[in-house]
């Protein structure tokens, strides 16, 4: 049954927009000047007229909304970050409105702030951290260290950045970045999971690798 | 406080000051006997480790152990040289317990090899490291991004 155009009726609201037309935020709203007895017809959305007030979304990005607001970060820190990391969490400036709730096991953990220099000796423990948290996992290098060793660059003990290790989501310049900084890197990616979802979806073959050489995706 | 104490007197120290220090150098053989009298003599009773250091002068290398009395509340330093190739001091590890870490450190970065050291392993670095990174012999790291 072909269902191109229907009649409006009565209840329905008749100002849905045409799906063509490109939607925009500062776009004024503008009501249709519509009547039934000209002979106007709203677009094809059976939902809307078997159903009006539901609306319809993949699970993709049902699950990224769901994700990206209890993000629980695993709690550690390996250097001067770390202060500012715990001052970010404090009361001061808040991290739990966006659902950043920092957690002590990497079980249960979603994204791993690495705050500080890594190390070499610190490479391993980290890396067992990663594998050890559970999929979808992210990862946000906090300050210049973690990026690409900073002020230790090219230092006889400290890796050239976390990404050496791990994949990397978010990168915060700084050192150490204020705790508006850590927040904006965490709103970033909120963002991330979010386009993530919209653009691959469950489609992991879609993703780009993320490391060099790796052609699993990040997350499955 | 005279500038060279007086009990130190049969080891033939080589005696200047540095700020507000008197610094002592003496021969790595006569070490340990020097540190036992700079502890244990009661005009001295340099009791306390402020601070063991090892530097490289590429000619040779120095170990310095800054001192503290507790009793007298007084200060000095206490040098020793050693050879670049094989560099050998005994520890002071019996006469002040604290050196023991200090020890390990100037191990790991210089290679000193504190002869009676009873655990000299890696402190700082991590097992499997090769070369002494706080000698200025020690290349720059070759890691290269671009």
């Amino acid at each position: 049954m072909a269902i191109d155009k229907e009649p409006i009726s009565k209840g329905i609201s008749p100002s849905v927009p045409s799906w063509s037309q490109k939607w925009s935020r500062n776009a004024s709203l503008e009501l249709p000047q519509v009547s039934i007895a000209e002979g106007n017809v709203a677009p094809a959305a059976p939902y809307r007229s078997a159903a009006p007030g539901i609306i319809t979304a993949r699970t993709e990005d049902l699950f990224a909304m769901a994700r990206k607001n209890s993000l629980w970060p695993l709690t550690f820190g390996l250097a001067c970050c770390a202060i500012e990391m715990m001052s970010t969490y404090m009361a001061n400036h808040d991290l739990d409105r966006m659902g950043v709730v920092t957690w002590p096991s990497p079980r249960q953990s979603d994204v791993m702030i690495v705050a500080g220099t890594v190390v070499k000796k610190m490479e391993e423990p980290i890396k067992l951290l990663y594998e050890q948290m559970p999929e979808p996992k992210w990862v946000i290098a906090m300050g210049s260290c973690a990026t690409n060793g900073g002020p230790y660059y090219r230092s006889y003990s400290v890796v050239m950045g976390v990404d050496h290790i791990v994949p990397v989501d978010v990168y915060i310049p700084g050192c150490p970045p204020r705790p508006e900084a850590l927040m904006e890197g965490i709103l970033r990616l909120q963002d991330k999971i979010q386009h993530d979802a919209r653009r691959y979806g469950g489609r992991t073959a879609e993703r780009p690798p993320a490391l060099p050489g790796d052609d699993t995706g990040s997350s499955s | 406080m005279a500038l060279l104490p007086g009990p130190l007197t049969p080891f033939q120290p080589e005696v200047t000051t540095a700020l507000d220090e008197v610094v002592i150098t003496v021969t790595s053989d006569q070490l340990l006997k020097a540190c036992d009298v700079l502890k244990e003599d009661a005009s001295l009773s340099f009791d306390y480790l402020r601070c063991l250091s090892v530097v490289d002068y590429e000619t040779h290398l120095q170990v310095v152990y800054h001192l503290w009395s507790r009793e007298h509340r007084h200060k000095m330093v206490l040098k020793v040289d050693a050879s670049s190739e094989s560099p050998k001091v005994p520890s002071v590890i019996g006469v002040w317990r604290g050196a023991d870490w200090f020890e390990r450190e100037g191990h790991d970065l210089f290679g000193v090899d504190f002869e009676g050291h009873p655990d000299l392993k890696v402190l700082l670095l991590y097992e499997g490291f090769e070369g002494h990174p706080g000698l200025k012999s020690f290349p720059f790291h070759d890691y290269q991004e671009w």
